[in-house]
């Protein structure tokens, strides 16, 4: 009676089996495809609030790079010499920017073109961010899969597609190398955890391409270059070393290094830089042990392997010491450069280098920014630790490492969340797999038991376990369910967050603001590319244009004239001499001025529309790098009592230098706000010092609709008599 | 009676591995000769740029390590062919000899182009 009642059923359990697999695979390429489309149109914001341009600064210049090789060709892009900033300087750009992110764009618009889809250079940069992120999602499957299995996987590719920490860098129209990277960056980890893995050449080799791909795309592909060796070095003290790391890490390393150094802007860097010495270190650290290892197993006797060890480890110590102290000693490998030494040290930067300093992006982090950027995985990222530390393996030790070393450098730096964002997801991913997992298990056990207790007549010891099996059986099952509710309504809530943070926050352009009106209407503000295209059209093509290096980018792309200083900061007297000009009286200034060349001055003023991100904020770094570099600029002098003021009891330097007298030239006569008197300053709060500006040298050339972009035109000498 | 003694250690240790390599397989040998002809060919490049000026810094740099990667490239070979190796065991020695033959087509594609 049993067997014919089992009968039936194992052939439906073997039929349900099949069908089960091909619905899992099913299952499986839906949701990569949704989350896929998921991760490209959640960045699509801003392109549909405003239009399809590009955003902020930085990606200004990637964008006029491109367009020049997309014209220009392979060979003029890599020996350009770009004339048109940092006047009279110049820039080597060939020499001096990461080429794969451009290099890319080509490609793409290349491809698209062959395949007779006419688009404009512009739309290839603008969507390429969201492209890669789409490509993200899905290397951030396999490589869960890799360390897991593809539950995780497919969760990680679900949190990494909607991460605030990720989209901040890539929503369309952000044409920054950091959109590249991050693909480039877990594309990397993964081929080389596979790499490890397998212990197969070929892996090695593809994870070689992928460091070269990260190197062509950011300069954080220090990142790699140091924690893989960290790993190899984790993975050699607690003695889960084997023959597969060796030929992971030695093939990657030196077909990596290699590949590496055809970027002009790398160099010789990777035997030169104190930063890239570890992985070297690694290298022949590996040779020693692997060869003693070696040597270990062909001697039987070890009381001789211990003379040799001893022999060997000790002239290996003294080689490599004294090898690396020469090199540091006599300079040839040189210390850690100040960016990378300003995260290991986050003072350093303060004291020495107010560049770096200034940058909002490099400050360190604040809870609310990691609340903000990671929501729920900031919880789950510790249980995931948990589940990775009770089953360790090559992979599982790989990810926490990535996890620990991105989240301490993520809250040195504000900027560097994006590269702890996807160790978080990933970890997180472990977390929610795994319970969910435990979780259904639960629920499924319940209904089985019931099943064989039924078909299963049999013993009174069994069916008395059975029935307490039953009894405990409904806590569980409810509590069961209760936690997948639970941990459904979070994964929504995350959802949602995420969504709200992008729409809200991360999909402003920054070249065009927006503000409500007094009716509640929407106002959009798009002062720069009135300013910039009013350069573009109204001034002669060789004219030079002097600004704060912020606007530098836009101005050669958008107005296409000539610049002083640009984003790129890699000349500090420059830019120095730029503020010493803006903190100097116009007599001193002009003199500045003419020995640059200088025929256009432009400022960015917030003070009729409440901007605050205006010149006159942003004026004191001006004088700290001016000051930094010539001594008769100093702070205090245009401080009162160590505040910052510009209104009638502010510093007489203040109220007397260039950048107040052009920034607010006629403003003293402007009525801002109703109820204030006129010259009411918006974005201090105040009511200006002077207001009775007159220019000697310069003479307003063009100030935009609502007053945030205002251009000078620097006068000729005037006739002998 | 140390220096006798270490003397002793250095002699039976030199002999005892000279007996553990003797007994390694022929193609496995072939593979360390290469290994240390590579390595050689370094030396000789070394003592070459600190005799004359290490000048064109990309050719001297793109020599060395053309020769420690082809050495370095060898011995995985060797440890994915070794029979002793259980982890390789179900990588076919054909196989293992492909993925060398193409890591060093590509290490020295890029050599080429950096040699300057």
């Amino acid at each position: 009676m049993a067997a014919v009642a089992n009968m039936p059923v194992s052939d439906l359990l073997k039929s349900f089996k099949l069908k089960t697999k091909q619905q899992e695979l099913l299952i499986r390429v839906s949701i990569l495809c949704l989350v896929y489309i998921l991760a490209f149109i959640t960045r699509l914001f801003s392109v549909l609030r405003y239009e399809s341009m590009i955003h902020e600064f930085d990606p200004y210049f990637n964008y006029r790079t491109t367009l020049y090789l997309t014209q220009n060709g392979f060979y003029d892009f890599w020996n350009w010499f770009d004339y048109e900033s940092w006047y009279p300087l110049g820039r080597i750009v060939g020499g001096t920017l990461y080429p794969g992110l451009m290099v890319t764009a080509a490609l793409i618009y290349r491809i698209l073109h062959f395949l007779r889809f006419a688009v404009h250079i512009r739309e290839v940069c603008v969507l390429t961010a969201p492209f890669f992120a789409s490509n993200t999602t899905l290397v951030a499957y396999f490589f869960g899969k890799e360390i897991w299995d593809t539950g995780a996987g497919l969760v990680a590719a679900i949190l990494i597609a909607v991460c605030p920490g990720y989209i901040s860098r890539s929503v369309a129209g952000s044409y920054d190398n950091e959109g590249v990277a991050i693909f480039a960056l877990l594309f990397t980890f993964y081929l080389f955890v596979k790499a490890v893995n397998t212990g197969s050449l070929a892996w090695s080799l593809a994870s070689a391409f992928g460091y070269f791909y990260m190197v062509s795309a950011w300069g954080g592909y220090v990142f790699i270059i140091n924690l893989i060796p960290l790993y190899v070095l984790v993975l050699l003290i607690t003695g889960r070393y084997s023959m597969r790391l060796y030929v992971a890490y030695n093939c990657m390393y030196v077909l990596g290094m290699l590949l590496a150094m055809q970027i002009r802007f790398v160099g010789f860097q990777h035997v030169q830089s104190g930063e890239h010495m570890a992985a070297m270190g690694v290298f022949f650290l590996m040779q020693v042990f692997y060869f003693l290892d070696w040597v270990k197993h062909m001697l039987s006797d070890t009381k001789l392997f211990q003379a040799f060890l001893r022999i060997t480890v000790t002239c290996a110590v003294a080689v490599g010491t004294i090898a690396l102290g020469l090199g540091m000693l006599s300079g040839y490998i040189s210390p850690w450069t100040g960016r990378f030494y300003s995260l290991l040290d986050p003072t350093y930067a303060k004291d020495h280098i107010p560049i770096i300093a200034s940058v909002s992006e490099h400050q360190p982090t604040a809870w609310s920014s990691f609340m903000f950027d990671f929501h729920i995985l900031l919880f789950l990222f510790p249980a995931g630790l948990y589940f990775c530390f009770k089953r360790l393996s090559d992979a599982t030790i790989f990810i926490v490492m990535y996890g620990l070393t991105s989240m301490y450098f993520a809250g040195v730096m504000v900027r560097l969340i994006l590269v702890a964002t996807p160790a978080v997801c990933l970890i997180s991913a472990i977390a929610v797999s795994a319970t969910v997992k435990n979780l259904t298990v639960l629920l499924r056990s319940k209904n089985k038991g019931v099943q064989t207790g039924s078909t299963k007549g049999s013993s009174s010891s069994k069916a008395s376990s059975k029935a307490l099996l039953d009894q405990s059986q409904p806590f569980q099952k409810n509590g069961a369910i209760a936690l997948l509710f639970g941990a459904f309504y979070l994964l929504s809530k995350y959802a949602t967050h995420c969504t709200w943070v992008t729409s809200e926050a991360y999909s402003s352009p920054s070249i065009v603001l927006a503000a409500r009106g007094a009716h509640g209407s929407r106002v959009i503000f798009d002062d720069y590319r009135e300013a910039y295209f009013w350069l573009r059209q109204n001034t002669p093509p060789d004219a030079k244009v002097m600004s704060w290096w912020d606007y530098g980018y836009q101005i050669t792309a958008m107005g296409n004239r000539t610049v002083i200083v640009d984003n790129n900061t890699w000349n500090n007297t420059h830019i120095a001499t730029v503020g010493r000009a803006m903190s100097s009286y116009e007599d001193e200034a002009i003199e500045i001025m003419r020995s640059l060349d200088v025929d256009y001055v432009l400022v960015v003023f917030g003070g009729v529309t409440g901007y605050s991100s205006d010149d006159i904020n942003k004026f004191l770094w001006m004088v700290r790098i001016g000051g930094g570099v010539f001594p008769v600029i100093k702070e205090p002098d245009y401080l009162v009592n160590g505040e910052y003021r510009v209104d009638k009891g502010a510093a007489p330097k203040m109220l007397n230098c260039l950048m107040y007298k052009l920034c607010y030239y006629r403003f003293g006569e402007m009525l801002t706000e109703y109820g204030k008197p006129p010259g009411y300053d918006r974005a201090r709060g105040v009511e200006i010092g002077n207001k009775d500006i007159k220019l000697e040298h310069l003479e307003e050339a063009f100030t935009t609709s609502n007053w945030i972009v205002r251009i000078y035109k620097v006068k000729p000498p005037n006739n002998r008599w | 009676m140390g220096r006798a003694s270490s003397k002793e250690d250095a002699g039976a240790l030199f002999h005892s591995l000279r007996s553990a390599y003797a007994a390694t397989p022929l193609n496995l040998k072939i593979i360390d000769l290469y290994v240390g002809f590579a390595i050689f060919t370094a030396l000789i490049q070394v003592v070459y740029m600190a005799i004359v000026g290490s000048f064109p810094f990309n050719s001297f740099l793109s020599g060395v390590l053309s020769c420690v990667g082809t050495a370095v490239l060898a011995v995985c070979l060797r440890i994915q062919v070794n029979k002793e190796n259980k982890e390789f065991k179900d990588l076919s020695p054909e196989r293992a000899f492909a993925d060398f033959v193409l890591c060093n087509l590509v290490l020295h594609l890029v050599i080429m182009n950096f040699l300057g």
